[in-house]
């Protein structure tokens, strides 16, 4: 049963990829780059990825979706049809496409458990986890624990992207643009989602808080919490108008976020080694080991949660900022 | 039991079409924004992948549950890699988007071709 659903979600996949690329409005096509998402993220979870399916549905869904939109906004929707060309282009991703389904038959089929990726180190984290942090999510004992190193890396890359954007976008528009238009209103002439959204927005808000702190029993943890909490508070921009959620969270508190995130994560390695272990080895942060385990990733993933949300915030007011200006 | 074999590389094949539906967008269309749809695209298949590649036969998502004997669990490594890369991914993603947009504000256009003629 599971099986045919599979193949059902999968096969659905495909033909929203190919009217992906077929469409010549690009609203349409972002439109259906949102329920691209969420059936990966159905895929994912029928694949055991409850974790990676969370953060699919709130990154891929909604935050993903509501930056293209903006972008949109700022360039046009309308693609320009052009001529000839495609013969090759399509002749090569055939070809290619063709040499890859050749070679997938070298590789183990689903869920063999001999495959060579089962074999190496991945029991081990499943086995340890327990003795070293005593908490059931082994997802989030390796994210923020066993491959710490990788989890910062990523925190950087982010914290880079957003900055990134705001360098190119500016942080705020010149003072002189500031009251040129004065209609960003949101959607508060219509009645449905109004109320709608009134409803939902303090359960994402909590369901986002409680995937954050609960990261460490069930699926969560400090990216999605992050990606669900902003998903949130742009509902609320797209609502009541930018100037409202802008002044429920400054610019600068967003700002503070990304950076205190980022910093935080940072810190608390260097915390661990000025206490006498190694980078990111929490075990010296309490007396017990297994305390001082759970304390460090409680800290980092807040930090994380605070990075990932401030930044997906401050790149959403950034792109909306430059909307109202031009 | 052939085909359910064969049903095994399923989500595989999926991958490799997916991965060159956007390939195919990234190197044909013109419209930056059609470009960066088509890489976000590429990049989910690469995702799929190894999600796929994490299933382990009758497991369970990797988390314990306290009491339960000889439980499997699905392989917990490809999900956290995957897990940061979408975040990140959102990131890369809106900072192509901001340059698509700068480059419409200069050049009018953001169509490559265009964009081409004008320089």
């Amino acid at each position: 049963m599971i099986l045919i659903f599979g193949l059902f979600l999968l096969s659905l996949l495909v033909i929203t990829a190919v009217a992906i690329v077929r469409t010549k409005d690009l609203f349409v096509a972002v439109m259906l780059t949102s329920i691209f998402s969420l059936l990966m993220a159905a895929n994912f979870f029928i694949l055991d990825a409850a974790d990676v399916a969370l953060t699919e549905a709130a990154v891929g869904a909604g935050v993903t979706t509501v930056i293209f939109l903006c972008a949109l906004a700022l360039t046009g929707d309308r693609e320009k049809p052009r001529e000839g060309g495609r013969g090759l282009a399509l002749g090569t991703v055939g070809v290619l496409a063709l040499l890859i389904i050749y070679a997938t038959f070298d590789k183990p089929r689903l869920g063999d458990p001999d495959a060579p990726v089962h074999q190496h180190i991945a029991p081990w984290y499943i086995e340890k986890t327990t003795e070293y942090m005593d908490f059931p999510n082994v997802v989030t004992a390796i994210l923020s624990s066993f491959r710490g190193y990788d989890t910062l890396g990523e925190v950087f890359v982010v914290f880079a992207a957003c900055i990134g954007v705001l360098f190119i976008l500016g942080v705020s528009p010149p003072r002189k643009l500031l009251r040129v238009k004065d209609s960003s209103n949101g959607l508060r002439h219509h009645l449905i989602p109004q109320v709608v959204g009134r409803l939902l927005i303090p359960f994402i808000v909590l369901f986002g808080l409680y995937t954050q702190f609960h990261g460490e029993y069930g699926p969560g943890g400090g990216f999605q919490a992050g990606a669900i909490i902003a998903t949130g508070v742009i509902l609320y921009a797209l609502l009541e108008g930018e100037d409202n959620a802008l002044r429920a969270i400054p610019r600068g508190v967003l700002l503070g976020m990304v950076v205190g995130g980022a910093l935080l994560f940072g810190g608390v390695g260097i915390v661990c080694m000025l206490m006498g272990g190694a980078f990111l080895d929490y075990s010296v942060l309490a007396a017990d080991p297994v305390w001082g385990q759970q304390l460090g990733i409680l800290i980092i993933e807040a930090g994380v949660g605070m990075a990932v949300c401030g930044a997906l915030l401050a790149i959403f007011h950034a792109f909306a900022a430059r909307e109202r200006m031009s | 039991m052939k085909l359910l074999e064969l049903l095994g590389y399923f989500n595989y094949w999926v991958f490799a079409v997916i991965l060159t539906v956007g390939l195919y967008a990234v190197i044909s269309k013109t419209n930056l924004i059609k470009k960066l749809i088509g890489l976000s695209i590429f990049q989910s298949a690469v995702f799929l992948m190894y999600i796929t590649m994490d299933k382990v036969e009758g497991g369970t998502a990797p988390i314990i549950q306290a009491g339960v004997e000889d439980q499997i669990f699905s392989n917990p490594l490809p999900q956290v890699l995957i897990l940061t890369a979408i975040v990140v991914g959102v990131s890369t993603l809106s900072l192509g988007l901001a340059m698509v947009v700068r480059i419409s504000e200069c050049y009018g256009t953001i169509e490559e071709n265009e964009i081409l003629d004008a320089d």
